[in-house]
C-alpha cells in the first residue's frame, strides 16, 4: 500500500472514476480497504463477541413466533407511553405497544432487506463480474464502462424517486436497493477475479482441459470467497442504513409493519414534544447500532484475516 | 492529461443526460396516472383525459421528454400542484440551507479529524491510534437517522443547549439565532465524515511517512513535529479535500434525515414534502436537480484534483 496516494475514496481507486453512486456503500468499503495495517491472523474475542451478537439478532427474528412475545400490533390503551417494567421488558409506545416486541419483529425488515438485497446484487452483480474478470473483452469493457455510469447516480436520491412513484411493499424495496448495490458489487468482484485469474494454477486448469465454468466455480471462487463474504458482510451494513434512512423519511415499508427505521420516524414526536418516551428512540437506535457495528467489524475482520488488501481495486 | 480530461467530460455529458432520461421515465414508465393523482380517486375519465391533455401527457413520450427537458434547460423547472410556487422559487430558498449545513459540518469534521490523524500517524498501532481507530467504526454504525434523533432529544429536549425542531430562522434574520440552529444538525452530519477524513488521512499519513522524502528530512535533523505537518501533510492533503468533494452524496443523504427530524426547509426537506403530497413536478425537479449536481460536484472535484496531481490522470 506504499503506491502514490490515489484521492479517490471507494472502487473508483484506479482514478478511473469516483465510485459516487452507491457512495454509502463505497464509502464503507474504501474505509475498509484503505486500512494500512499488517494482516491479522487472529481474529480476537471481539469478533467473536460481534458474530454471535450476529447470530442472536437473526435468531430472534427467525424465533419471534415462537418466543413469549406480546404482538407487535396490539395497541393495550391502558398502557400508553408505559415505562419498562414486568409486563414490558422496554416499555410501551404512544399507541401502548410493546417496545420490546417492535423491537425484535422490526429487525426482520433490516434483515430481510441487508441479506436479500445484497443476494440479488451479487447474482445481478458479482456472477456477470466474476465472468467478466475471467472472461474479459468487449462484453467485459462495455459492463465496465456501464457499471461506472450507473456507480454516478446518487444511490438514495435515486431509490427515493423509484420508491415513491412505485410503492413500499417490502418486496419491491429489496429489489430496488438490490439494483442499486449490483454495480458495486460488479466492480468489487471483477476486481477480485482479476487477480486471479492468469495464476498458473488456473492456466494449469485450462491446459488439463477443464470448461471455464468449472475454473470459475472450482479455481476462482474458492479463492475469492473471503473478498466476497467480507466485501457483503460489510454490503449489508450500509443497505441496512439505506433502508433506515428511508424508513426514517416515511417511505420504506408502511406501518403498522415494525422496522427500526420506522420507530425511530414515529419517535419523532416524543423526542421533542412535553412528553419523552425515551425507550422507544434508544431502543431502535442502539439495536440498529449494535447490529451495524457487529456486522462492520466482522466483515472488517474477516478482510484483515484473509488478507484481502492484496487484491487491488 | 488533456485526453483524460476529455473521456472525464464525455462521461460527464452521458451521465447528466441518462440521469434526466432517468428521473423523465421514472415518473412515466411507473404505474400511477399523474393527472389521476392530482384530480384524485374520484375524478372521471373525461377530466382524466382533459388532464392528461393539459399536462402534454398524450403526446408520444420521448416527445414529452424533449418538451420537459427544453423547459428545464430555459430554466422553467414547473410549478407544484400544492401550493403553485415555482419549482426554482423553491429551489432558490431551499439551497442555501444545504449549502450551510454542509460546509460547517465539513468543518467541523476537519477540525476532529484532521488532528486525530496526526496524532494517531506519528505512532501507529499504539495506544492512542489503536482506541481513534476503533472509535471511528463505532462511527461508521452511526448514521444521521440514528445520531440524530438521539442527539435531539438529550441536548435539545433534555438539556436545552440547542433549538429543538422548527426554530430554524433564515441567515438574513439573525446570524447568532440562525448559526445556533444549525450547529445541532451540522454535528449529526460531521460524524460520518469525521470517520472518512480519519482513517483516509491517518492511512495516507503512514504510507507518506515511509517514503524516503521524510528519511531525508529526518536525517536533516527536523522536528517530528515539522515533519508530520510540512512534509507529510501537505502531499496527503490533497486526497483528503479531493475525499470531501467525493463525500457530497453522503452528505446529501445526511441533509434530508437532519432537515426532515429538525424542519429546516432545505432540498431534502423540501423532497420529502412534495413526496408526501403527491407533487409529482416538485419531485421529479428535484431528484433531477439535486442528481445533478451531486454528480457535476464529483467531477469538478476529479477535474481540479487531476490538475494538480497529474499522477490521478496516469492511474
Amino acid at each position: 500500500m506504499a503506491e502514490p496516494a490515489v484521492p479517490v475514496v471507494g472502487p473508483g481507486r484506479d482514478g478511473t472514476l469516483s465510485a459516487t453512486g452507491a457512495e454509502a456503500i463505497a464509502g464503507a468499503a474504501a474505509a475498509a480497504l484503505t486500512e494500512v495495517t499488517a494482516p491479522r491472523r487472529r481474529l480476537g474475542w471481539f469478533f467473536w463477541v460481534c458474530l454471535g451478537w450476529i447470530a442472536v439478532v437473526i435468531l430472534l427474528a427467525v424465533l419471534a413466533n415462537v418466543l413469549p412475545l406480546p404482538n407487535p400490533n396490539y395497541q393495550n390503551y391502558s398502557a400508553i407511553n408505559a415505562g419498562p417494567s414486568g409486563a414490558h421488558l422496554l416499555g410501551t409506545d404512544d399507541l401502548g405497544r410493546d417496545i420490546l416486541s417492535r423491537v425484535i419483529y422490526g429487525s426482520r425488515v433490516s434483515i430481510i432487506v441487508g441479506f436479500g438485497a445484497i443476494a440479488i446484487g451479487l447474482l445481478l452483480g458479482g456472477l456477470p463480474g466474476m465472468v467478466a474478470g475471467y472472461r474479459r473483452g468487449t462484453v467485459d469493457t462495455v459492463v465496465n464502462a456501464a457499471s461506472y455510469v450507473l456507480l454516478a447516480f446518487p444511490a438514495l436520491v435515486a431509490v427515493i424517486a423509484i420508491v415513491t412513484f412505485w410503492g413500499h411493499a417490502l418486496w419491491k424495496i429489496v429489489l430496488i436497493i438490490g439494483i442499486a448495490t449490483a454495480p458495486l458489487l460488479f466492480r468489487l468482484i471483477r476486481a477480485a477475479t482479476l487477480s486471479y485469474a492468469n495464476r498458473d494454477f488456473v492456466t494449469a486448469a485450462r491446459t488439463l482441459g477443464a470448461r471455464d465454468r468449472r475454473i470459475l466455480a472450482r479455481e476462482i471462487l474458492p479463492n475469492i470467497l473471503p473478498a466476497i463474504v467480507s466485501f457483503s458482510l460489510i454490503g449489508v451494513a450500509t443497505v441496512i442504513v439505506l433502508e433506515g434512512t428511508l424508513a426514517f423519511l416515511g417511505l420504506s415499508v408502511p406501518g403498522p409493519t415494525p422496522s427500526w427505521g420506522n420507530m425511530l420516524n414515529e419517535s419523532r414526536s416524543y423526542i421533542t414534544g412535553s412528553q419523552i418516551n425515551l425507550s422507544l428512540v434508544l431502543s431502535p437506535a442502539v439495536s440498529m447500532f449494535s447490529f451495524l457495528l457487529a456486522l462492520n467489524l466482522v466483515g472488517d475482520r474477516l478482510r484483515q484475516h484473509f488478507d484481502v488488501t492484496e487484491v487491488r481495486l | 492529461m488533456a485526453r483524460y480530461l476529455l473521456n472525464r467530460l464525455v462521461a460527464l455529458l452521458v451521465i447528466v443526460f441518462l440521469v434526466s432520461v432517468g428521473s423523465f421515465f421514472v415518473v412515466h414508465l411507473l404505474p400511477g396516472n399523474p393527472a389521476v393523482t392530482i384530480l384524485g380517486p374520484n375524478a372521471t375519465p373525461r377530466n382524466v383525459a382533459t388532464e392528461n391533455a393539459l399536462l402534454g401527457l398524450n403526446k408520444p413520450l420521448y416527445q414529452q421528454y424533449f418538451i420537459w427537458i427544453g423547459n428545464i434547460l430555459r430554466g422553467n423547472l414547473g410549478k407544484s400542484f400544492v401550493t403553485s410556487q415555482s419549482v426554482t422559487n423553491i429551489i432558490a430558498n431551499a439551497f442555501p440551507i444545504d449549502i450551510e449545513l454542509i460546509v460547517i459540518s465539513q468543518l467541523i469534521a476537519f477540525a476532529v479529524a484532521v488532528p486525530m490523524a496526526l496524532l494517531a500517524s506519528r505512532r501507529p498501532n499504539r495506544a492512542f491510534d489503536r482506541y481513534s481507530t476503533t472509535a471511528t467504526f463505532a462511527g461508521l454504525a452511526l448514521p444521521p437517522f440514528i445520531v440524530a434523533p438521539v442527539l435531539v432529544v438529550v441536548f435539545a429536549t433534555h438539556l436545552h443547549v440547542f433549538p429543538g425542531p422548527g426554530s430554524y430562522v433564515p441567515l438574513s434574520q439573525g446570524f447568532w439565532t440562525n448559526l445556533h440552529a444549525m450547529i445541532l444538525p451540522s454535528i449529526v452530519l460531521a460524524i460520518g465524515s469525521i470517520v472518512v477524513y480519519y482513517r483516509l488521512l491517518r492511512n495516507d499519513l503512514i504510507a507518506t511517512l515511509q517514503e524516503e522524502f521524510i528519511t531525508m528530512a529526518r536525517s536533516k535533523g527536523l522536528s517530528d513535529r515539522r515533519i508530520l505537518l510540512r512534509h507529510a501533510l501537505r502531499p496527503s492533503s490533497i486526497s483528503l479535500l479531493a475525499s470531501a468533494g467525493i463525500n457530497i452524496g453522503t452528505l446529501i443523504a445526511g441533509t434530508f434525515v437532519v432537515e426532515y427530524l429538525l424542519q429546516l426547509p432545505g432540498l431534502g426537506y423540501e423532497l420529502v414534502t412534495g413526496i408526501g403530497q403527491d407533487d409529482y413536478v416538485v419531485v421529479q425537479s428535484l431528484v433531477l436537480v439535486i442528481a445533478v449536481a451531486v454528480v457535476v460536484v464529483n467531477f469538478a472535484v476529479d477535474f481540479l484534483f487531476t490538475v494538480v496531481d497529474p499522477r490521478i490522470a496516469r492511474g
